[in-house]
């Protein structure tokens, strides 16, 4: 490692980086803002600057900024020079000229990097005295608050919303010290990402406005190491509670998978925990249909009658732990069990699995999909189902650039001038889906193909890479493009709900692999632990459909948080309903299934319990509690033992705690044995002590409660986790996944990850990634293809084709205010051929009739969709009688009433000026 | 319905002469936001200033985000995202002007127009705006007004350039 002085200490650096990195490295504090470790340098804001000295001879030096400065063996540079020492202040200074005293009132305070850099220069006294510029606010959306006076010009939200995240409808305007960040007009950020300005921006120009809404300073929240629950990707995340409300949730820094940044759906979506909706109390139904909240207690006595010598049935579910749903298997035995997938999803999910555990290709996490030169998605609409991966596309296109950069010589980290040599080169990134996607605009191929078409092309291609001889024009260029490729990366998912095109995504993948040793393969899920309940399902597991057949000969039907409304279709949801049998339903919210059920339980959500989850690798993770459960909810898995205690058969009585559950699984079989790694259990102490949910700094835990009682009340004993609600203990080297929030003395900010990593950018210092579960025999798939195409449709006949959607489509969070907001209507997408042809136009009103469907849904009429095919939206109250893959036809409803375009507040004058009668 | 309306009407705000003038400067860049500046200053050079509709019609015949082209129309000093006057009088204020007396001769110009910096006067002849430099130091101070420098500005020189303006009753 190449050595260089700094200040006279010789401190070691990595061959390539710059010297800022290197200082940050070598536990040295350089202020900074510009520079962002995913972002790299562009030297705007000048604030690390530092003297370099040209010669051992040379005592002036001059000043160079460390961002920008690539270390090389034996320079010589100092921070702590009068010269650099002042510079670095008066910069501050210059930027402190605008900004206002606001800190009381700003919801940055506490956890804001200005704070920390300006203390950290030791400019302490303002001199300037005249007028500070003010700026005009805008509404972006019920997500994000604009503070504009607090700007520094440091450009990162700009570089992060357009450059990295590839948003286009935010920028910087005007010049000199007028320069303003935001959108040509007040609306609605379009970036499914934008909630990261939250964390990006170094002071509180974007900062998070439900959390504003009920908000609390950084150090007053109580935090805890969590998993996001928005998709099957896995994000690590650090929810915050505070008063029994979970207030915000912070991106949390995992090297493998989120990095720094999660999708609005993660940091936005968990708003559901606080909803008015949430269920407290066990209700039992009595005969007129009403529910009545009773003890729990009595519940369980009740349910006892329902459990004893009688059979029941558990159906499972896919955003429930892995824990629940394995008791659930456990106790009730598995010719007992469903996984609770619907049954277009279980099949999909059972070849995506086998997929995984024979392909001879690499499942990357999702910063090695960054590495791809080559990528072929494989009808899966990535930016919707799994936002993250998107994010990591987006990175991945980019080698293209780099690798011309490290012809010219520039450095990755010179963002700047790799990003102008670059322009609009991009690697190759070739989108095979049925219709429209966020990615479109990055993509250099992109083909609109029916699902069936979609695993026709892929079985074409795998078979022209391995040498067949196939005349197809878009099949020999893919082909030739993934070949050259060093690492080709194949995407696909169970978003199309298609096993097909999984087994036609397992071929490419073996073929590539073949023909190169470095090919990934990456399959998307649809929810958090899709995965890990399609992982219990063996050969005796029910699906729903023989669930409802078997209604007559159940008892007792046990429901682990599903709701099977969004998973069955109406008629099975009326022989439910219909049905004598005992429905015990667990579950965090109201929804239609508890509705139909006899008994319900009141479950805690994520946030208030432990759980694992398998994400789309098959990687095990673990959230904690962020705060003790409510009223009488408990963890679904706490439910379940004492349920299974009141059964004759009392196989799970002896468990009495959590790691005992997680004892138990990895008991159960080969492939959970790694479980008990996947975090540290409750014995874990770090140099004696539990690790502390709240800071040290943690304010007013005595008088909280003040306007009730002022008695002090005890503080919740955590028996089941190695974390305490408490502020004594440390956090600093404990495993990454016991890492609750960061912070570092002088940075406040979340800054301080860099604090917590083993170098800039690189693993955290004591990094538990969660534990893989599916390691492949790397057979290939090797599966013979033989299967039905349904031949051509008649006139006025579509195949219909499920859309995603961030926000709408995934369930939990639609319960959540600002989600909902955003979710708009249900819609039926179709071509604008198709809008012609059925004399229709955005935003009017279609019927689609299908099956025992006869619905009417908004148009909205996209770029591009396949021959014969239309989308749903998924997900949506109104299109849940409607299935993937179903023929429907579509006639005008001419009673449609367009609904009125979104307003917000500024736009009253127009709507008056507009008059009603233009939107009738 | 409404769409459709409001898309007619953006393909409508760019007449077909300013159109084709753009087209032609799309011939000598590789990209097409290349062109914004050059279609910034094409419309601007006919209509005095850019509105919200023609920026909105200019970014999409350049197919770029009218975020994007706002980017660059608020960055530049002489892209007018407000109405001017008929003609904009840019004047200068910079050292040479400075040490040469410009301040009076501002004075004097606001006080013959009525205006000061960043105003249009009551007739919509004229609008004032400072500029760092025309490049005429050795003539200093100096004026454009529209397209002409006027130089060695004194009072009389003032009065002679907006005497047509001083005749009528508005002032």
């Amino acid at each position: 490692m190449p050595k260089v002085l700094v200040d006279g200490q010789p401190i070691e650096v990595n061959e390539g980086e710059n010297l800022l990195e290197a200082c940050l490295n070598a536990g040295l504090d350089l202020p900074y803002f510009c520079w962002h470790p995913a972002m790299g340098s562009v030297g705007s804001c000048r604030q690390c600057a530092v003297v370099q000295y040209q010669s051992d001879e040379d005592t002036n030096g001059r000043i160079v900024m460390g961002c920008m400065t690539e270390v090389k063996e034996g320079a010589r540079f100092s921070l702590e020079t009068e010269n650099a020492v002042q510079f670095r202040e008066a910069i501050i200074e210059s930027l402190m000229l605008n900004h206002p005293h606001d800190c009381p009132v700003c919801s940055e305070g506490g956890e804001c990097h200005l704070q920390d850099m300006t203390v950290m220069v030791g400019h302490r006294d303002r001199r300037y005295t005249g007028k500070k510029n003010t700026h005009r606010n805008q509404y972006l959306g019920p997500l994000i608050n604009h503070e504009m006076n607090r700007c520094i010009t440091c450009y990162r939200c700009e570089r992060f919303y357009k450059d990295y995240a590839g948003g286009k409808d935010f920028g910087a305007q005007a010049s000199r010290d007028r320069v303003f960040f935001g959108r040509q007009t007040d609306g609605v950020l379009e970036s499914e990402f934008s909630g990261n300005l939250v964390e990006v921006c170094p002071t509180g120009v974007f900062t998070d406005k439900p959390f504003l809404a009920h908000y609390s300073r950084k150090w007053d929240l109580q935090s805890a190491p969590s998993i996001c629950t928005g998709c099957g990707v896995g994000c690590n995340t650090a929810p915050g509670e505070r008063y029994g409300r979970l207030k915000r949730i912070h991106n949390r820094y995992n090297y493998d998978i989120n990095g720094y940044f999660i999708c609005d759906r993660g940091r936005f979506g968990a708003g559901y925990v606080n909803n008015k909706e949430r269920i407290d109390y066990a209700g039992l139904r009595e005969v007129d249909g009403s529910y009545s909240a009773i003890r729990h207690e009595n519940a369980l006595a009740t349910a006892g009658q329902w459990l004893n010598d009688k059979r029941v049935v558990g159906i499972g579910s896919p955003r429930a732990s892995l824990e629940s749903n394995f008791l659930l298997k456990h106790w009730l035995g598995p010719a007992n069990f469903s996984s609770g997938l619907s049954d277009a999803e279980g099949p999909g999910m059972k070849q995506l699995i086998k997929v995984l555990s024979t392909t001879k290709a690499n499942v990357p996490s999702v910063r090695q999909m960054q590495s791809a030169d080559a990528i072929l998605i494989l009808g899966e609409d990535v930016a919707n189902t799994a936002p993250r991966i998107s994010l990591a596309l987006r990175q991945a296109v980019r080698n293209k650039s780099f690798s011309m950069a490290e012809e010219a010589g520039i450095p990755e980290w010179q963002d700047a001038a790799v990003r102008n040599l670059g322009q609009d080169e991009l690697s190759p990134l070739i989108i095979v889906t049925s219709s429209e996607s966020r990615l479109d605009n990055i993509a250099s191929h992109i083909y609109s193909l029916s699902p069936d078409a979609i695993a026709d092309f892929g079985f074409s291609l795998a078979a022209r890479l391995d040498g067949s001889d196939i005349e197809d024009e878009m099949v020999c260029g893919v082909a030739d493009i993934l070949s050259q490729a060093s690492r080709p990366l194949v995407v696909s998912g169970i978003g199309s709900f298609s096993p097909d095109i999984l087994s036609s995504a397992a071929k490419v993948a073996d073929s590539l692999s073949n023909l190169n040793k470095k090919a990934m393969l990456s399959l998307c899920v649809s929810e958090s632990n899709s995965m890990g309940v399609a992982m219990l399902s063996d050969e005796h597991t029910l699906s729903l459909a023989s669930v409802m057949e078997q209604l007559d000969d159940i008892d007792t039907l046990v429901i682990l948080e599903n709701d099977l409304s969004r998973r069955l279709d109406r008629s099975a949801l009326q022989k439910l309903s219909e049905s004598k049998v005992n429905i015990i339903a667990l579950d965090v919210i109201e929804n239609s299934t508890l509705n139909r059920a006899s008994m319900v339980l009141p479950a805690a959500s994520f946030a208030e319990s432990e759980g694992s989850l398998v994400n789309f690798e098959g990687r095990a993770q673990r959230y904690f509690p962020v705060f003790e459960p409510a009223r009488d909810r408990l963890p679904s898995w706490h439910w379940l033992i004492k349920l299974a205690s009141l059964d004759n058969d009392n196989k799970l009585s002896a468990l009495a705690c959590f790691d005992d559950v997680v004892s138990l699984l990895a008991d159960s079989d080969k492939k959970w044995e790694e479980i008990v790694k996947v975090a540290p259990g409750q014995t874990f102490r770090d140099r004696g002590q539990k690790i502390p949910r709240q800071t040290h700094r943690y304010s007013g835990r005595t008088a909280m409660n003040a306007s009730v009682s002022v008695h002090e009340p005890p503080q919740p004993k955590d028996n089941e986790t190695a974390l305490a609600y408490s502020m004594e203990g440390l956090n600093r080297d404990q495993p990454s996944t016991l890492s609750p929030y960061v912070w570092s003395p002088g940075w406040n900010s979340n800054h301080s990850v860099q604090k917590f990593q083993s170098k800039v950018d690189g693993q955290h210092k004591n990094q538990t990634p969660g534990i893989i579960l599916i390691s492949s025999n790397q057979n290939g798939f090797g599966e013979s293809v033989s299967y039905e195409r349904t031949g051509a449709l008649e006139a006025n006949n579509w195949t219909l084709i499920p859309i995603a959607c961030i926000h709408g489509s995934e369930e939990l969070s639609s319960y959540t205010k600002e989600i909902a907001e955003l979710s708009g209507n249900a819609f039926i997408a179709i071509s604008e051929d198709a809008a012609n042809a059925l004399g229709v136009l955005d935003g009017d009103g279609l019927q689609v009739i299908g099956g025992s469907a006869e619905i009417s849904l908004e148009v909205r009429v996209v770029d591009r969709m396949a021959e014969g095919c239309v989308g749903y939206s998924v997900g949506y109250e109104e299109t849940l009688s409607l299935a993937p893959g179903q023929t429907v036809r579509l006639a005008k409803d001419a009673s449609w009433i367009r609904s009125k375009p979104h307003l917000i507040a500024t736009d009253g004058a127009s709507e008056a000026s507009l008059g009603e009668s233009l939107y009738v | 319905m409404m769409e459709a309306l409001i898309q007619t009407d953006l393909a409508s705000v760019l007449t077909n002469e300013e159109t084709a003038a753009i087209d032609a400067e799309l011939e000598h860049v590789p990209y097409k936001s290349g062109a914004a500046i050059d279609a910034l200053k094409i419309v601007q050079s006919k209509r005095g200033w850019i509105s919200d509709e023609c920026l909105t019609a200019i970014s999409k015949h350049l197919e770029m985000s009218v975020d994007e082209l706002e980017g660059i129309a608020t960055f530049y000093n002489l892209i007018y995202r407000k109405p001017v006057g008929e003609k904009v009088i840019l004047f200068c204020d910079s050292v040479s002007c400075w040490i040469c007396g410009c301040e009076d001769a501002k004075e004097k110009v606001s006080k013959v127009l009525n205006i000061g910096y960043g105003e249009t006067t009551a007739d919509n002849k004229y609008t004032l705006l400072p500029v760092p430099c025309l490049g005429a130091c050795d003539r200093a101070p100096v004026m454009m007004v529209g397209d002409e420098l006027i130089t060695n500005l004194d009072d009389a020189k003032i009065e002679a350039t907006f005497s047509q303006s001083l005749l009528s009753e508005d002032y």
